[in-house]
């Protein structure tokens, strides 16, 4: 993992103090809440429904065992016993109070974590492959350019006031376990000719106007990658529309312009930038490579694993993936027990998560987009070990990627901007299809809800996205099918007139079982619908 | 009738005008009339409330009711965690 340099942790603590007299002195009334609101975005404080939210930047999911204890301890000391992993990998606390706010981001210093740039119109933290690093199906490790692209970024003095909010993922697998062509931009890091460099993509987006990101070049080389990334910006920040929040993310600007003409300007933009001489060193790139380096793996490990226990066997095919390195696996810890709440953890469960990623993998720590936690390097011959301890603490639900592994957003019950409660959709789905056992029947589904057009909850890229929306005062939820965030990306279609949430459930179960009735051999859901279409299934829901 | 909300500033707290204080349970707030706007102004001047707002409400034989689900959710606590809640007896979807 990356440490910090002298660099880092005096620009933290530094916002530290700053953010500290700034709380001081709204709390005394030196400051009105119009002139504190933006200083306390940009420290990741936000006024929500209930109180003051704190989310706390995870850079690309990646984090130590200390780092989750602190996070834990975060949660027992000055929340109210739990915090909630985000669809930005990221995790937020739901009641912190003002005169606490300075003394969280102290202690998240001690463990260099911050909540820097976690709002406000700037660059967000970066997003990365769970996997990164450990997956056997990638072509690099893209952490090294994730955390290159968060220094780069972190009080860019020419992108903290852009048209609007800015998402940046780097992934550097086939598989797009993190939604990268949602994003503004997208890097997907490629071989080609033996030399690594990036297939960049620009103007993707989920919100109220969903796109998947074009691409905009083909290759870039990894010297260059920071250079095209700031043309990319560059132009975004010079054209993009501030008139209209609504219209100022680079999806719109990339779509009014057109890929081809956005495109020529950010070519001509980087041709402009070579020529300054300001990439990066490329010794800087190999000085955050080698906090990257493999770790020293046992050799010689068995492969073989007692399957005995039956519970445990389902947690092993739905929960555990292939890992680069023989005897090792990728855990998954999943975050959606069935009438859960999908992304939340107990104090007492984030700070076993800690202990366990010491015990079983080499200290680290992954947060999914999906709302869960990864441990990147369990030996094998330690998963039982593993699973009975997550399975006491209720962390061994296995139902990575099936129905009940849902994306909620926290909807009305938590967000100022919410429409519609998501959380309790989610916990009635869950039921519904466990205590039928479809869900095992049904097999790969992800299942996605928003509380509002803003999208958090991911809707457009579910194979089943389903969206809040406020009727007249009451809750009413849209149905989407068709939607996917992963390598064959798409967005969902509206099924159309919406339902109570009662209504909602019944009609997902219709449309499975329209599925289980049509499915051909070896086909998800997504596949049934691509290759039915929409009809079928309207005719189902709607009769 | 209107009902006078916002949260306290140091802790966040979703807090109800009484007519002479701030209270956490939504029971206790009354109807402010057209008076307010004024009291809004001198209560976040005061630095006794946060982002302060008016509402509608209907009265009910067990109190005020805020009229929206966002403010019944806002006055009852989230509905997914009824141990945090401090007003659980809030209908949040009218019957």
């Amino acid at each position: 993992m990356y440490r910090y340099d002298q660099y880092d942790q005096a620009m933290v603590d530094a916002r530290v103090e700053e953010f500290r007299d700034q709380a001081r002195r709204r709390l005394a009334g030196e400051m009105t809440e119009d002139q504190f609101k933006p200083l306390r975005l940009m420290n990741g404080l936000y006024l929500q429904l209930h109180a003051y939210m704190l989310r706390v930047a995870v850079p690309y999911g990646t984090l130590s065992a200390p780092q989750m204890r602190m996070l834990g301890h975060i949660a027992r000391k000055y929340d109210k016993g739990y915090g909630h992993f985000t669809t930005r990998q990221n995790i937020q606390y739901n009641w912190i109070k003002l005169e606490d706010a300075a003394d969280i981001l102290a202690d998240l210093s001690t463990v260099e974590m911050h909540a820097i740039q976690t709002s406000g119109n700037c660059i967000r933290n970066i997003s990365s492959d769970q996997y990164a690093g450990v997956a056997a199906d990638e072509v690099t490790d893209p952490r090294p350019w994730a955390e290159l692209l968060r220094q780069w970024s972190s009080f860019h003095p020419e992108f903290t006031y852009l048209p609007r909010k800015f998402k940046i993922c780097v992934i550097a697998a086939k598989e797009d376990r993190a939604a990268m062509r949602l994003h503004d931009i997208g890097l997907e890091l490629v071989e080609r000719d033996g030399v690594i460099g990036a297939r960049v993509y620009a103007g993707g987006g989920m919100g109220r106007t969903p796109m998947v990101g074009p691409e905009i070049r083909d290759f870039v080389t990894e010297d260059e990658i920071i250079a095209y990334v700031e043309a990319c910006l560059r132009v975004y920040n010079r054209y993009g529309r501030r008139d209209n929040k609504y219209k100022a993310r680079i999806k719109i600007l990339v779509h009014e312009l057109g890929v081809d003409e956005y495109r020529r300007q950010v070519e001509e933009e980087f041709a402009h930038m070579k020529t300054l001489g300001i990439q990066p060193p490329v010794a800087e790139l190999d000085r955050i490579r080698a906090f990257f380096a493999d770790p020293a793996y046992e050799t010689g490990l068995s492969e073989d694993i007692d399957r005995s226990d039956p519970d445990f066997a389902l947690w092993l095919d739905r929960n555990v993936a292939a890992h680069k390195q023989p005897g090792y696996a990728i855990a998954n810890i999943s975050l959606k027990p069935v009438g859960g709440i999908p992304g939340d953890a107990s104090a007492d469960q984030i700070e076993l998560m800690a202990d366990l990623a010491d015990q079983y993998s080499l200290g680290e720590l992954r947060a999914t987009h999906a709302q869960n936690i990864v441990l990147p390097y369990v030996k094998k011959a330690d998963l039982y070990a593993l699973w009975q301890k997550l399975d006491a603490a209720g962390l061994a639900t296995p139902n990575l990627d099936h129905i009940s592994d849902m994306i909620a957003c926290p909807g009305l019950d938590y967000c100022s901007l919410a429409n519609a409660r998501a959380i309790p959709v989610a916990q009635k789905i869950a039921h519904r299809f466990a205590d039928t056992g479809k869900e095992a029947k049904i097999g790969e589904l992800k299942l996605k809800i928003s509380g509002c057009i803003n999208a958090c909850g991911h809707h457009h890229a579910g194979h089943i996205g389903i969206l809040g929306v406020d009727r007249k005062g009451t809750e009413n939820y849209q149905l989407l099918l068709g939607g996917s965030g992963a390598e064959d990306c798409s967005l969902g279609q509206i099924t159309g007139p919406g339902f109570n949430e009662d209504g909602v459930v019944d009609a997902i179960e219709r449309v499975t079982d329209l599925y289980l009735d049509q499915r051909q051999d070896g086909e998800r859901f997504l596949d049934t619908y691509r290759r039915l279409g929409m009809a079928p299934f309207k005719e189902v829901i709607y009769g | 009738m209107k009902l006078l909300t916002g949260n306290d500033l140091a802790s966040g707290d979703v807090i109800w005008w009484t007519g002479s204080a701030w209270s956490r349970h939504v029971g206790d707030a009354v109807d402010v009339g057209e008076e307010g706007a004024a009291i809004l102004a001198r209560e976040a001047e005061a630095l006794r409330v946060n982002v302060p707002y008016i509402i509608d409400a209907n009265e009910t034989d067990n109190g005020p009711l805020p009229a929206h689900i966002k403010e019944r959710i806002r006055a009852s606590g989230p509905t997914v965690r009824t141990d945090l809640a401090i007003n659980t007896d809030i209908p949040i979807v009218k019957g």
